[in-house]
């Protein structure tokens, strides 16, 4: 079989494949990425769009910095904003566990350079109050904010061609094996590829190509189940997540409110995935808790998407630690949407310089080896 | 051995399949949106309002088999759980989710037909978002079933039988009629009588509302290219290029409607595979020729919803997808060769129909670019041929891009002419552009009510 | 738009009993039977206006399809106009 070759072939046409065979394409490296179905349409495509560095696990901080630079100025990257609008985040307790974490989250994360804001009920009187009685505390980033994925991840797909790329789509990656120098990889229409350097940004499908390399990383399909109402007058403006993650609600200007939380089913093969309707009914139940004034409004649309779960709730990114010339960039655990951007620049630093100054040391793969 | 048999709608199709499941001692339960049986082409007056037209009056020709519905539906009443006023949004495995007097309700089955009928099939033009452009549907149901006309002087613009149909009844009410245009042509239909002759009476009846509204001196124009609906806030008149000339004809209110396309959304929920009906110009779920659907077990489809047959099938196609059912279940039933023979014959007849009034494809083309496509978000049709410039050849990428079908309706108006106007774009056939996915649920729920006892 | 002419004509059914109801604050005519869609398509020219555009708005499909004919009440409750039946004294809401 003949193959073709490149400097580097990326595995995954989602926003973090793509994102780095833009940053590579941009460095002058010749890129071939193989996605399976059609670029950004799988969990970079349908997620629920948002943008924050807030409530994230502290070794994924300095990357979600990294990332945020970036999405202030993605129109000059991709061509788009893709409706990224700086609107806030708020983190919501619901009781006082929550507030402990809340301000231990909040002690945490200053060290490392982001501030966020404590907001008490009386507060949230002042300033969001439309927040349910049910809401008892908060915590805000003003640097966080939302997109839409759907405009986003395509862009990134397009920006990657536009800078050189050659992005495949339709072709499953069925085989991959290294021979000392070389990553051989085939896909299911009998196609090779060989190039020195692999990335394995195959989401939630990531595992089986991580586990060609000797690299054993429990990967569990997550099925986040999301909704939107009907266009509504605009009101609500920060993005709001919940400690405990079981809802995530966000109004866009053109006044549809969007929300999730809970999971649907993947089919075997979790290729394809749907909704299950008793999950609708209590994120709807839960939004309706947490923001009174939607419950009125007619939801007319559910989906869902399928991610990969780690076992400790991070991304696995950065170099094998079996092969050289292999790196990986899977596991979001449904928040990869903000750090993709970010991931795909320090990729692509990692493979031309060597090194990044974005530390990502804490999300090696090395973590999550062995670990069911 | 009690097996939960469920039937969603209670048209033609859906009667028939509750008769025959209750003669054969089945106890079905008949799930319907409206208050009150007959579906479309027989929907009962308001219930209690005191009627004063009867069955000839409303439905004319077909009072005799409107009586009959109803007649069977009195007889079947008490052995049967009917539901009215229940609005299905969602199917999941064996459960239908749905609104009860606005509350959640769930539903399960073993064994589902679905009965969903059709809405009109639309092809957009300049203007028809006013107010007083009205479906072709829409116009009967204003008149059948309000008392109402939809505007003083009406022009009825489209092609299928529909059209002269409502056109007629209007102008036997006594409504002016300002035109009748379609975009077949008149003499297309004529050459398409021998196919029509398999089914005598139906083409004797399409002739009748011609020669009504020509007894009326009804402008009828034929091979109309639709120009524009004018008006600012409300319908002053239609444009239409026809006889190489543009005429202008002077009213108040349009009806709209290009043939009928099935409303299958609950049919893809509940996992029924879709295949592209070259005759029909639509995406209709696969089934074989008793309603089973293909690929799912347990689920059947009768009448218009899973594809345009007609009422009069409609009626046989539910006894159909009753039969498979008791056949499923281990019954020993009459076979349906009579039956499916009389389809087989119709079915020559709705072909020939079809290729003589099609749906206007061709119009996509020639569209102004500033055409709203989708009423609900407001996409032209330059966006969506922009999308298609840029790359996107599949309808739901188009959808992901512009938002074409992300409204209210979900694609029900916009998506087959959303795909036409893309295809037409690309150079592409329509269906290899694809279909927008159903997704749950299938009309606007209320939060709350979906909540549930959740909440 | 505000006093526009009605839309509807009443052809037939005249001799129903008379439904108080009220459109955005104002006292109008509705017999039983009407849709909430035909009691203000009788009154007025348009039922509601457009998001995005601020077009008017009179539904299209009448049958519960299209979903342009969407309406509130004064406690806020949304629902179709075309599918709705009026009731002795319903407020209406046309514009949020």
């Amino acid at each position: 079989m003949s193959e073709t070759g490149a400097d580097v072939i990326v595995i995954g046409g989602g926003i973090v494949g793509c994102s780095t065979a833009l940053h590579l394409a941009k460095a002058g490296r010749s890129v071939i990425l193989l996605e399976r179905d059609q670029a950004g349409i799988r969990a970079s495509g349908v997620n629920f769009g948002g943008v924050r560095q807030h409530g994230r696990a502290l070794a994924e901080i300095p990357l979600s910095f990294r990332s945020r630079a970036i999405w202030a100025d993605l129109d000059k990257l991709i061509g788009t904003d893709g409706e990224f609008a700086v609107t806030g985040h708020l983190r919501l307790a619901r009781k006082e566990a929550d507030v402990t974490l809340l301000l231990q989250h909040l002690q945490a994360v200053a060290e490392y350079g982001l501030q966020l804001e404590f907001l008490d009920r009386a507060n949230i009187d002042r300033r969001f109050p439309w927040l349910g009685p049910s809401v008892i505390a908060a915590t805000h980033c003003p640097s966080d904010g939302q997109a839409n994925p759907r405009l986003i991840s395509p862009a990134f797909a397009a920006a990657a061609r536009k800078a050189g790329a050659t992005l495949v789509e339709g072709v499953e990656v069925v085989e991959g094996t290294h021979d000392g120098a070389s990553f051989h990889v085939s896909t299911r229409d009998r196609r090779g590829f060989a190039a020195p350097v692999l990335v394995n940004a195959a989401g939630a499908w990531a595992s089986a190509i991580a586990g060609w390399f000797g690299e054993h990383v429990a990967l569990k399909p997550e099925v986040p189940q999301v909704m939107v109402t009907e266009p509504a007058p605009y009101r609500f403006q920060p993005v709001l997540g919940v400690v405990g993650g079981d809802l995530y609600f966000r109004q866009i200007p053109r006044g549809n409110v969007i929300f999730g939380g809970g999971e649907g089913r993947a089919e075997p093969g979790h290729k394809r995935s749907r909704p299950l309707p008793e999950i609708s009914a209590r994120a709807a139940a839960e939004a309706c808790r947490i923001v009174p004034e939607i419950r009125n409004l007619a939801i007319i649309r559910t989906w869902t998407g399928v991610d990969g779960d780690t076992a400790d709730g991070s991304p696995a990114i950065g170099p094998s630690t079996t092969t050289p010339g292999l790196f990986h960039a899977f596991g979001f655990c449904g928040h990869g949407f903000q750090l993709g951007p970010g991931t795909g620049a320090v990729l692509a630093e990692l493979i031309v310089q060597g090194t990044s100054d974005t530390d990502i040391h804490g999300l090696g793969i090395a973590r999550l080896l062995g670990r069911g | 051995m009690t097996a939960g048999i469920v039937i969603v709608g209670a048209g033609p199709a859906g009667i028939r399949a509750a008769e025959r499941l209750i003669d054969h001692g089945r106890a079905p339960i008949l799930i319907d949106e409206a208050p009150r049986i007959g579906g479309r082409i027989y929907q009962q007056p308001p219930a209690d309002a005191g009627s004063r037209r009867d069955a000839e009056a409303l439905y004319s020709t077909e009072a005799a088999k409107a009586r009959d519905l109803v007649t069977t539906f009195e007889r079947i009443k008490a052995r049967l759980d009917y539901r009215p006023g229940t609005t299905v949004f969602e199917i999941s495995d064996n459960r239908l989710i749905a609104l009860v007097d606005g509350r959640r309700a769930e539903i399960g089955f073993d064994r589902l037909i679905l009965a969903t009928g059709a809405m009109d099939r639309i092809m957009p033009l300049p203007g028809w978002t006013l107010p007083g452009v009205f479906s072709l549907g829409g116009a009967q149901i204003a008149l059948k079933h309000q008392g109402c006309a939809i505007g003083r002087r009406v022009a009825f613009l489209g092609s299928g039988p529909l059209l002269t149909l409502a056109a007629s009844q209007y102008a036997k009410a006594g409504i002016e009629v300002a035109a009748v245009v379609t975009t077949s042509s008149w003499s297309g239909l004529a050459l398409n009588a021998i196919g029509m002759a398999v089914q005598l009476d139906t083409a004797a009846k399409g002739i009748s509302h011609i020669a009504t509204l020509l007894a009326r001196r009804v402008p009828m124009i034929g091979r109309a290219c639709p120009s524009q609906i004018l008006g600012t806030n409300r319908v002053i008149g239609l444009d239409v290029l026809a006889g190489g000339r543009m005429q202008r004809i002077d009213c108040d209110a349009v009806a709209l409607g290009y043939g009928l396309r099935s409303e299958s959304q609950l049919a893809e929920l509940a996992g029924a595979r879709f295949a592209f009906d070259r005759e029909q110009n639509q995406w209709l779920p696969e089934t074989d020729d008793h309603g089973r659907a293909v690929g799912r077990e347990g689920l059947y489809l009768a009448g218009d919803g899973a594809g345009i047959q007609g009422a009069d099938a409609a009626e046989l196609r539910g006894k159909l997808a009753a039969n498979a059912v008791l056949l499923d279940l281990g019954n020993a039933i009459q076979d349906s060769a009579r039956e499916l023979g009389v389809l087989r014959r119709w079915r020559r007849f709705r072909i020939a129909l079809d290729r003589a009034m099609p749906f206007p494809s061709g119009l996509a083309k020639s569209l102004p670019d500033a055409t709203i496509l989708c009423r609900c978000e407001n996409v032209t049709a330059g966006e969506v041929r922009a999308a298609a410039d840029q790359g996107l050849k599949e309808i739901n990428r188009v959808k992901a891009a512009t938002r074409l079908g992300m409204g209210r309706c979900q694609g029900r108006v916009c998506g087959a002419a959303g795909a036409e106007v893309l295809a037409a774009r690309l150079g592409l056939s329509v269906d290899s552009v694809g279909r927008l996915r159903a997704q749950p649920p299938v009309k606007p729920v209320p939060i709350d009510a979906l909540a549930g006892e959740a909440s | 738009m505000a006093g526009s002419e009605a839309q509807f004509r009443r052809i037939a059914e005249e001799g129903r009993r008379r439904i108080g109801i009220t459109l955005d604050g104002v006292a109008i005519d509705a017999l039983e039977g009407d849709t909430v869609l035909t009691a203000i398509l009788l009154t007025r020219g348009h039922l509601r206006v457009a998001e995005f555009t601020e077009a008017p708005r009179a539904g299209f499909c009448l049958m519960g399809a299209c979903q342009d004919c969407w309406v509130a009440d004064t406690e806020g409750h949304r629902f179709r106009a075309c599918t709705t039946y009026v009731r002795d004294g319903m407020a209406i809401v046309t514009r949020t």
